[in-house]
């Protein structure tokens, strides 16, 4: 073989070769669910404010479920305490699941309103994560959920940066980006994610937003719903009924 | 888990101010990537005053014209060490050249880094000491002979038509290297410029802001080097030099300093909806960053020291005086506007509730003294660099 064409083949052999591989690994590792059709499906979350009680279970699940480091400064999903005070002004903590809590009771009479809310990934429909990861370990799948692949991940960091919500963390043993998946190893299988099937009160509320019969659809219909940062047009498809302004 | 770890976030957890999310307490860009920008700032700023002698035919500052383009070498080439040692998984790092993400800046990064490197700055350094290296690979003895032949790319024409070409050659690759060199530190400010989420770093001006401190710090760099290196070599200081360069850099300090301000003011005017937090940021975590060592050390003094040698008719030993000092001051400037940039961004929550604290590793990988490591790198680079391919020798036969 001539090196000319011993060059013009390597340079042929060496991206297919990779794809070929990846595409092995992909069959290997993520075989789809039978009768699992992707393009059939869009995820997303309603959240009724109202109903939510601060309890934690849904942090604990999650944890649970995920392998998430119980250290409180790795959350997939997380609960915040808002307390409006009558002199308007707004205090703010995350509901603490593995330490009793500590703080000092407020004063009934000095309060406006004051609720829970919960956190987690978005789920945006135009995710910056996934624009801004160099090397696309960070996407999005058809039925609309972003995933982490940790296998690809170089732990950069830049996802982490890039998302509004404070959804990311360093996984402290992978090392690699890690967030909230939407459980999406159980919804592929029909399944509820862990923090909707613990819930006690029912404040969280998933489903396909292609299905016209689906719990999110209704969820929506029935409520004024909105979304975090909504200026920043990453559309997101967790979804809040009846959301105070003061929640940022 | 990682014990250390776990203690190291609690004791920051008991210094956060107002809310923060559960997810921010770990400042994710260390001090390595306020390094990074540096340094290629450092180097982008090098290679646009080397730019000046090729493309503008200043001669005066002919003296650092190949001082100016080893320094850029020397830092480029350090350059993505800070990045490489801050990945969570550094062995994948090559991924970036193998599947880059075309929607991310970062991905870029390989593109843009191989090009600079090799398109433009070792094909110019090549041409512009071909000849040298010719002549050298002759005088020398075994094996620093071969070497020179080996970097001469075995190539022995020396007729003035070759060298005619060498430098038409290195005329063209500094044209087309003026643009890249602004597209590799303009890029460097888009990685931080184009994050919508964090108000601090989401400025249009972010990359023509880091592009202009990169000339400051680039130039500012050289004369230190310049005016460190021909001392010790016993030669006499070149006052036109300096005084040419100096005045570079003072048109350079002015342009920068008016677009901070710009920045600065734009911010305050618009009044968005993060200016309280981004006013309390400054405030508690950044005023001797900002304000003492950024603005008024990094960047007034100077000015007015440059402003005093052009109105005022200082002798030369003064001159030489304020010059060393301000650019010293310049380069304390720069970084620290790096660093208000990188670790700033880094401080206050995205919930616009509260600020957290940066606790920098003394050791460990991304630590002060690996910083201090990847700092005084590239000086040892240019060392090596300067004896092997001579900077002055071609400068003093003119």
């Amino acid at each position: 073989m001539k090196r000319r064409d011993l060059l013009k083949n390597l340079i042929v052999f060496l991206p297919v070769s990779r794809s070929f591989f990846s595409c092995a690994a992909q069959a290997s590792g993520t075989a789809p669910i039978q009768g699992y059709d992707p393009d059939n499906h869009l995820y997303g979350m309603g959240i009724e404010v109202s109903k939510c009680i601060g309890c934690g279970k849904c942090i604990e699940a999650c944890k649970t479920e995920n392998n998430v480091p119980q250290e409180p400064f790795f959350c997939r999903t997380w609960v915040e305490r808002y307390i409006v005070r009558n002199d308007k002004s707004v205090a703010v903590e995350t509901v603490r699941t593995t330490q009793k809590e500590t703080r000092a009771a407020p004063n009934e009479k000095d309060i406006l309103r004051s609720f829970f809310v919960p956190k987690l990934c978005n789920q945006c429909e135009h995710p910056p994560c996934v624009q801004v990861c160099p090397v696309g370990a960070t996407f999005q799948t058809r039925d609309g959920v972003v995933l982490v692949d940790s296998d690809r991940c170089i732990g950069c960091r830049y996802c982490i940066q890039a998302c509004p919500f404070g959804a990311r963390y360093l996984h402290p043993e992978k090392r690699t980006a890690d967030k909230c998946t939407f459980c999406y190893h159980r919804v592929v299988k029909g399944l509820l994610p862990a923090c909707v099937e613990v819930c006690p009160t029912q404040a969280r509320i998933f489903g396909d937003l292609k299905s016209k019969a689906s719990q999110l659809v209704r969820f929506q219909r029935m409520n004024n719903v909105h979304v975090l940062k909504p200026h920043l047009n990453t559309e997101p498809k967790v979804y809040y009924s009846d959301l105070d302004g003061v929640v940022t | 888990m990682n014990s250390e770890l776990t203690h190291r976030l609690s004791e920051l957890l008991e210094q956060v101010t107002g809310f923060i999310y559960p997810n921010e307490i770990e400042i994710h860009w260390s001090i390595l990537i306020v390094v990074y920008p540096y340094v290629t700032g450092l180097v982008a700023g090098a290679f646009i005053l080397a730019s000046l002698v090729k493309v503008f035919n200043v001669v005066e500052v002919r003296p650092t014209y190949r001082l100016s383009l080893l320094t850029a070498l020397a830092f480029l080439l350090i350059a993505p060490l800070p990045l490489v040692l801050h990945l969570g998984r550094p062995e994948r790092a090559f991924e970036i050249f193998l599947s880059p993400n075309l929607s991310s800046a970062m991905a870029m990064f390989g593109f843009v880094y191989a090009w600079y490197l090799m398109g433009i700055l070792l094909l110019e350094i090549w041409f512009e000491y071909r000849r040298d290296l010719i002549v050298w690979a002759r005088q020398k003895r075994f094996p620093m002979s071969f070497l020179y032949r080996v970097l001469a790319l075995f190539s022995t024409d020396i007729s003035d038509k070759a060298v005619e070409l060498d430098s038409r050659a290195a005329k063209i690759i500094t044209m087309i290297g003026i643009p890249s060199a602004f597209l590799l530190h303009g890029y460097v400010g888009f990685i931080f410029g184009s994050v919508k989420a964090n108000p601090w770093w989401s400025s249009v001006l972010m990359p023509i802001v880091f592009l202009m401190s990169a000339i400051v710090s680039g130039i500012a760099l050289v004369t230190l080097l310049y005016m460190i290196i021909t001392p010790l070599r016993g030669k006499p200081i070149d006052i036109r030099c300096l005084d040419k360069i100096t005045s570079y850099l003072f048109y350079a300090v002015i342009v920068d300093f008016a677009l901070e301000g710009l920045d600065f003011i734009h911010r305050l005017y618009e009044s968005e909806e993060s200016v309280k937090i981004l006013s309390a940021l400054i405030d508690q975590k950044l005023f001797i960053s900002v304000l003492v060592m950024q603005v008024v050390l990094g960047m007034i003094v100077p000015l007015i020291m440059l402003v005093a040698v052009k109105a005022g008719r200082l002798n030369e030993d003064l001159r030489k005086l304020f010059y060393f000092t301000s650019c010293i001051l310049i380069q304390i400037g720069i970084f620290s506007m790096r660093w208000n940039v990188v670790i700033g961004g880094q401080l206050f929550s995205k919930s616009f509730r509260g600020l957290m604290t940066y606790k920098m590793e003394v050791v460990g990988v991304e630590g002060l003294l690996m910083a201090a490591a990847l700092l005084i790198a590239p000086f040892l680079v240019l060392a090596v660099l300067l004896k092997l391919l001579p900077a002055w020798k071609e400068a003093e036969e003119h």
